[in-house]
């Protein structure tokens, strides 16, 4: 990965104290995109904004479950964890009573899979915004 | 749209345009790792379902 050099670096690393850095990684967790478009990278949290939330309701769509958090169920506990890795959407989806999963969908499976991959790929969109603020990026 | 080959490809549609995004920074080369990636993504997976193909489950 070729890191950014020079003046926006610079910028970067500047603009973002310590303790904000956290407070940014929070609101990239929340709203998938948020860090970027924080820290200006405009362009991947445009991006961010679109294709994670999408890959969501995608999830949603084919009758994905929103798992809950059963710790009689390591699986069923790991897949709470990655779904709310997607943040707010995650919330805003339970409040509306979507998520439910209809297991005799043909597309139950598929719809986890989106769910639970979207979670994860937010959080490694976290990551990013933690290097960035940090700096590393 | 329901179909296996239809999902997966949509699913290595997402997650190559967010892999790329995060990996690449330039616009152009963002689209040319992310078009590999896809490729990469929906090739192995219909030569991997081909090999599981004859084994009985």
């Amino acid at each position: 990965m070729k890191p950014h050099s020079g003046p926006l670096r610079a910028a970067t690393a500047d603009r973002v104290q310590p303790s904000n850095a956290f407070l940014i990684c929070a609101a990239a967790w929340a709203v998938p995109g948020l860090g970027h478009l924080w820290l200006g990278r405009r362009q991947k949290g445009i991006v961010f904004l679109i294709a994670v939330p999408l890959m969501f309701l995608f999830g949603l769509w084919l009758e994905g479950r929103l798992f809950p958090f059963q710790i009689s169920e390591p699986l069923v506990a790991l897949a709470f964890i990655a779904d709310l890795g997607i943040g707010l959407p995650y919330f805003i989806a339970k409040s509306v009573g979507a998520g439910a999963g209809r297991v005799v969908a043909i597309t139950y499976e598929y719809g986890n899979a989106f769910v639970i991959v979207a979670g994860l790929l937010n959080m490694l969109v976290v990551l990013d915004v933690f290097d960035i603020a940090k700096g590393r990026k | 749209m329901t179909s296996h080959l239809g999902l997966m490809i949509v699913f290595a549609l997402f997650v190559s345009t967010v892999f790329a995004t995060l990996m690449r920074d330039d616009p152009k080369q963002q689209l040319m790792f992310g078009a590999r990636l896809f490729a990469g993504f929906v090739a192995s997976g219909i030569l991997i379902g081909w090999l599981l193909y004859p084994l009985p489950l």
